[in-house]
């Protein structure tokens, strides 16, 4: 008789249920109906991932190789919008604590700083806007040396330095909401430069010969810098001002453009190549 | 021997050296290229600069000044700008050997292929976007967004700063009026910007980098852009203190700094100095040699230079594009030859009428 050995049993984890992202993806009617296309690597099912997907659909389906090169192109355009993206999100979750009076402001940024542990929101968000401008003007500088804001796409260019514009600005009436000295003396700096706009502003030239009879119509309540901060000196109404311009007006003009912007990219012929 | 180097830069700092410095240094870049985007020269520059940073940090008040949170994304400026316009220019100067020898430019043999942009592009953006993130991450747990005292209306600080990408426009200041450096200038920046792409409308030299091809474009960009913009810049941010007097980079702001104030108009040249009689009552007597030199600068120099030198250009170009590139490059060649009047014969202004705030 020989005795068969048994082995002894090895030890298993008990079997998990396996989740597979293919199987959820290709079988499931919730996966099918997140993604219109397949899961293979070929040329039609690349082409299905980049059409029928809103994000990457502001990319054609296929691109230059010398146009596809970071060597070329710096990603800088991408990376401005990208940080955009970044300064979106910061800046939706800073307005949550953040009330934009001469009351509440300074203390809801220290009630920030202090309250929140490892907090780095308003890091992210300042040392963003300063990232933002420099992406920007990197961007600028790239489509410059490599000649692409020539024909056709002249007017694409003409957007960007519009947006190059709007993106100072972005940053100059966010700098005076945390307010604190820094601030208030920097937007005062700024905004005092419109008071010298020729005919607008009250100690511009031309202004004073803007007169109704005796009156004079441009003064300093009524001239740009008035318009700009709504009063004489930067106080609470300039502070609202900046706010609502920093939160909503320009942000809503800097996404219409960007929109414009991308679009022409495509409608130009993609990013630039030799003839 | 340390202190001496540093007596020496702070010495030798003054607005007018620091800008003529830059004008040499971009005269000497675009004049060659080749030789000064040779990895040699470029990383004995780049690495030269990188040891002065290293230098000025042990000083109290140079390492206060670039380590303070807000400066930090200017010294980033000076390396990443210094170093994409050196990566551009080596590129434009390989591709103009390329064309010297017949061939088409680098971009060329890639530019007929094409890729898939998934996963081929998506692919270099997403890992781009997460480095990216990922500094922005680490930026900012290592330093804290700072935060001053409580606004204060009665109470400004000395110096009061504009933002640091607006301080190119506060450094003109003192040359020119707030009409001029706050709103005329920054308006023709972004008109000129705006209009570059009218006047230098050749296709041809689209979508690749070359320097040669398009020399005298390049280089106004370049000149405007690092001379006019970020040497400004760099200049209102660390060199400029106190009543935003100038301070080399190893100089204490000083609050009591005296400069002399000895600025003379031109109208005071003119009739004290040079006629010596007393000014005229009228203004616009007054200010008829200031009129004269501006007549002479934007209308005369044009029309010589469209029947002599450039009259190949304005034939090309035709008239409306010839007389606009001249009056926009007049214009900002007017910002450097403000700069050295002041600096060379302490010119004030060369039209002053405060009787309408109408000073030049």
């Amino acid at each position: 008789m020989v005795e068969e050995k048994k082995e002894p049993k090895k030890f298993s984890l008990p079997k998990l249920p396996s989740f597979s992202f293919k199987d959820f993806r290709l079988k499931t009617q919730v996966g099918k109906s997140m993604f219109r296309h397949g899961y293979s690597d070929d040329e039609k099912d690349r082409a299905m991932t980049v059409l029928t997907n809103v994000f990457f659909h502001l990319h054609p389906v296929r691109v230059r190789k010398s146009g596809a090169r970071f060597g070329f192109t710096w990603c800088a355009g991408g990376l401005s919008f990208f940080v955009f993206l970044t300064l979106v999100v910061s800046g939706i979750l800073l307005m949550f604590y953040y009330r934009p009076t001469v009351e509440y402001a300074y203390n809801d940024i220290v009630a920030m700083r202090e309250h929140v542990p490892f907090g780095i929101m308003r890091e992210l968000h300042r040392w963003g806007a300063h990232a933002m401008i420099i992406t920007v003007w990197l961007h600028m500088f790239r489509v410059f040396m490599t000649g692409s804001y020539k024909p056709p796409r002249e007017f694409n260019w003409v957007v960007g330095v519009i947006l190059l514009v709007l993106t100072m600005l972005l940053s100059f009436t966010g700098y005076l909401l945390p307010w604190d000295q820094l601030a208030m003396w920097a937007i005062t700096v700024g905004s005092n430069m419109a008071r010298a706009t020729p005919f607008f502003g009250h100690e511009g030239p031309g202004a004073a010969l803007l007169m109704l009879g005796d009156i004079p119509l441009v003064h300093a309540g009524s001239d740009v810098r008035f318009a700009l901060l709504g009063g004489r000196f930067v106080g609470a109404a300039a502070l609202l001002r900046f706010y609502i311009l920093h939160c909503v007006a320009i942000p809503v003009a800097v996404v219409i453009l960007m929109a414009v912007h991308f679009w022409r990219i495509r409608k130009d012929g993609g990013i630039s190549a030799p003839l | 021997m340390i202190e001496v180097f540093k007596e020496a830069v702070n010495q030798f700092s003054s607005p007018v050296a620091i800008f003529t410095t830059g004008i040499l240094l971009l005269a000497l870049f675009v004049a060659l290229p080749a030789l000064m985007t040779s990895p040699l020269v470029a990383g004995a520059i780049g690495l030269l600069t990188v040891a002065f940073f290293i230098f000025g940090y042990f000083d109290p008040h140079f390492g206060e000044m670039v380590a303070r949170p807000d400066n930090i994304p200017i010294v980033g400026l000076i390396f990443i700008f210094g170093f994409f316009t050196w990566y551009a220019m080596r590129k434009a100067v390989l591709n103009d050997a390329l064309i010297a020898a017949g061939k088409p430019p680098k971009e060329k043999e890639e530019s007929e292929e094409k890729v898939m942009v998934f996963p081929y592009l998506i692919y270099i953006e997403f890992v781009v976007a997460l480095l990216y993130a990922a500094g922005l991450v680490f930026w900012s747990l290592l330093i804290k967004a700072p935060l001053e005292d409580p606004a204060n209306p009665a109470l400004s600080p000395n110096p009061s700063k504009a933002p640091w990408y607006f301080l190119g426009l506060q450094e003109m200041l003192v040359y020119f009026d707030p009409w001029l450096a706050g709103v005329l200038f920054p308006t023709i920046i972004i008109v000129g910007l705006c209009a570059i792409p009218y006047i230098d409308n050749d296709p041809k030299t689209s979508g690749y980098y070359c320097f040669r091809q398009r020399r005298w474009g390049i280089t106004a960009f370049l000149g405007g852009f690092w001379l006019l913009w970020i040497l400004l810049i760099l200049m209102g941010t660390f060199l400029r203190g106190p009543n935003w007097n100038f301070f080399g980079p190893f100089e204490e702001w000083n609050l009591h700094k005296v400069v002399p104030l000895v600025n003379v108009n031109l109208s005071e040249y003119f009739y004290l100095k040079w006629l010596g009689i007393g000014l005229p009552k009228n203004w616009f007597l007054r200010e008829l040699p200031g009129f004269t030199g501006l007549a002479a600068y934007f209308w005369v120099i044009p029309t010589l230079l469209e029947k002599t030198v450039f009259k190949k250009l304005q034939e090309r170009m035709g008239t409306a594009r010839y007389h606009i590139l001249i009056l926009l490059a007049l214009l900002m060649l007017a910002l450097p030859i403000k700069m050295y009047l002041r600096w060379a014969f302490n010119l004030k202004y060369l039209v002053a009428i405060p009787e309408f705030f109408f000073n030049i």
